[in-house]
């Protein structure tokens, strides 16, 4: 019994890490079709912004918030200074953003040295029998799962959440409806980098801040989102509890590397197989 | 008239006289540069021309095949992992060379048949490639344990494998090549497999791939199966950056994990477009140029060279989209149609 809970929580964390570190992208690759390389970045922005709040005294919570708004604001930024020149040039967005990244890795790295910044893990730990299970991982987890709810309930029953479906499926349309398509594009693209902010400093407490985590998450991120296909929050979803499962069995079994690396080539074969991704074959939706 | 090159011989049209005199000249110059110049200077230079090999993969997919392959450093890391563990297992270079060149080639096959047959876009192309290499490094970097053994070889992890046995001369294998012989062979490389990719798109496969890259469904409707012409530049390509990986090892000589890296990843991507991605010659003249920048960056005390990579991509996407050597050409020849005029 107990192994079977076990065996549930590590397929909970997985899924859980995987809409996390997706759910950003999915609004802006999903969504937006802007290929941001720089995702990873916003994510290792999170983390730093969640630390140094931290450690000036201020409550884990409140700054995971904080840092959410700040990786937002900051997205609001690169999307005026970059992003919104390169709509529709798709490899160009995707070679800018690759430069972005790199910019943010090298100067992050300038500024707070190659080493792991860490917080302390605020909360204990369950025991699950002879296992214990820590209550953080279950918290990382509800975060997932409320970070999505929030953002379907704001696509799907916001006037806001209309407009920008709307912007997105046809922007030459929003705007002969008196849309101003520009100011929507920047504000998807804040809120995804927000929810991106918000999931690095979530992360914070498990695997710290270094400038290179964003490398470490991008993969995962962009294959979640692919395999989604054309509907971006529920090929979401559907993709994470499919490779999250595959990654926290195998992850059970062997190790986590093996399990990325059969997540990878389960992803290879499903585009074979479905190269519109899972929810390909639906209409377009949220 | 090295300019008048990079301006007005674009690859697809048979080269002139004066392009084989040009080539036949460097690749004279190149093979005496060890008579001239210091070793280290030598050594250095040889790395260069390694990472020419693999910028030209990286061109000729991208440049005339149109695909943005983004893990040409997944095959690059594989041929220098193949010959390395090969060489190390049977002493043979000579043939772990040709490994180093089939096992990407059958890996870029298994993985390009998926994504082509799979008939996903070229950007998610491009994204599934990245994260092949990503993956790659990361599953490297975790064989750190004693369990990891092919053969007699310790994979060794995040440390790489330091003992890359130098190349033997294939006729006497009781010799190594020496430092200058290897610079040569390095250039010899290079101008072969330039002289090659040139002659490749003057075929009528070239100039199917070029057609592709211009529009793929007419290309089709003209009853060209496109996905045979991409999956078999992708295996040319991925042989290509195999070769450079397995030469990269040996010049090391060193096996890394970083070499499937985002680091190595990106800067091909530089190369390639400061290079100017629609010549052959430009991606040579870019990897060659960057990494030489690299160095001098270093040297000057600038550590996080990353952060410059980083600015000089964004502002060469947002300003000069055709690369430094055809922006120059075209500066040129418009000089000269405007004097002309006069």
């Amino acid at each position: 019994m107990d192994q079977v809970a076990i065996f549930a929580y590590q397929i909970g964390v997985s899924f859980g890490l995987f809409i996390l570190v997706s759910l950003g992208l999915a609004v802006i690759f999903g969504m937006m079709r802007v290929i941001n390389l720089a995702q990873g970045e916003f994510l290792m922005l999170g983390a730093y912004f969640c630390t140094i709040i931290t450690q000036a005294g201020v409550s884990l919570w409140i700054a995971i918030f904080l840092s959410g708004l700040a990786v937002g604001l900051f997205g609001i930024i690169v999307e005026r200074a970059i992003i919104q020149f390169l709509y529709g040039r798709i490899v160009d967005t995707l070679l800018a953003t690759w430069g972005l990244s790199l910019f943010l890795v090298g100067g992050v790295t300038w500024v707070f040295g190659p080493q792991t910044e860490s917080i302390a893990s605020p909360l204990g730990s369950i025991p699950v029998g002879d296992y214990s299970v820590s209550q953080y991982s279950l918290v990382m987890i509800a975060f997932a799962v409320a970070l999505l709810v929030a953002t379907y309930c704001l696509w799907r029953f916001t006037r806001f959440g209309l407009v920008v479906r709307g912007t997105m499926q046809n922007a030459n349309v929003s705007a002969s409806l008196g849309i101003n398509t520009s100011l929507i594009y920047m504000l998807t693209f804040g809120f995804g980098s927000m929810l991106t902010g918000i999931a690095g400093a979530v992360l914070v407490p498990v695997i710290g801040a270094y400038p290179t985590l964003g490398v470490a998450y991008i993969a995962k991120a962009f294959i979640t989102v692919i395999s989604g296909g054309q509907m971006a929050l529920l090929g979401t979803i559907s993709a994470a509890g499919l490779f999250g499962t595959i990654d926290g069995i195998v992850a059970y079994i062997g190790s986590s590397v093996i399990g990325e690396i059969t997540v990878l080539f389960v992803a290879i074969i499903l585009l074979r197989l479905l190269p519109l991704g899972i929810t390909g074959k639906f209409k377009r939706g949220v | 008239m090295a300019l008048k090159i990079f301006a007005l011989d674009p690859p697809g049209t048979p080269p002139k006289w004066w392009w084989w005199l040009f080539v036949g000249t460097a690749a004279a110059a190149l093979l005496l540069m060890p008579e001239y110049l210091e070793l280290y200077v030598i050594i250095d230079l040889t790395s260069y021309f390694i990472f020419a090999l693999l910028a030209l993969s990286m061109s000729f997919l991208w440049g005339y095949l149109g695909i943005l392959s983004f893990g040409q450093t997944a095959f690059f890391g594989l041929g220098g992992y193949g010959y390395t563990v090969l060489a190390l297992n049977t002493g043979e270079t000579t043939g772990s060379i040709f490994f180093a060149l089939a096992l990407p080639m059958l890996f870029s096959a298994i993985v390009g048949y998926f994504m082509i047959y799979g008939r996903i876009s070229d950007i998610y192309l491009s994204v599934i490639t990245l994260v092949v290499t990503l993956i790659l490094e990361k599953g490297v970097r975790a064989t750190s344990g004693d369990q990891y053994v092919i053969g007699s070889v310790r994979l060794n992890g995040q440390n790489g494998i330091p003992t890359v046995p130098a190349l033997k001369i294939p006729w006497n294998t009781s010799v190594e090549f020496s430092f200058e012989g290897f610079f040569q062979l390095a250039v010899v490389l290079m101008v072969l497999v330039y002289v090659g990719l040139r002659m490749l798109l003057l075929t009528k496969y070239g100039r199917v791939l070029v057609s592709i890259r211009e529009n793929e469904r007419r290309t089709e409707l003209l009853g060209y199966d496109a996905r045979k012409y991409k999956l078999s530049a992708f295996v040319i390509a991925g042989g290509i950056a195999g070769l450079s990986g397995a030469m990269f090892a040996i010049w090391g000589p060193l096996a890394h994990p970083q070499m499937f890296g985002l680091g190595r990843a990106a800067d091909v991507i530089i190369w390639v477009l400061i290079g100017g991605k629609a010549t052959l010659i430009g991606p040579i003249a870019g990897a060659i140029g960057i990494e030489y920048l690299k160095v001098w960056l270093g040297t000057q005390g600038v550590g996080q060279v990353p952060f410059v990579l980083g600015l000089v991509l964004m502002v060469f996407v947002l300003l000069f989209q055709q690369g430094v050597l055809p922006s120059l050409g075209m500066v040129i020849s418009y000089a000269r149609q405007s004097l002309r005029r006069r």
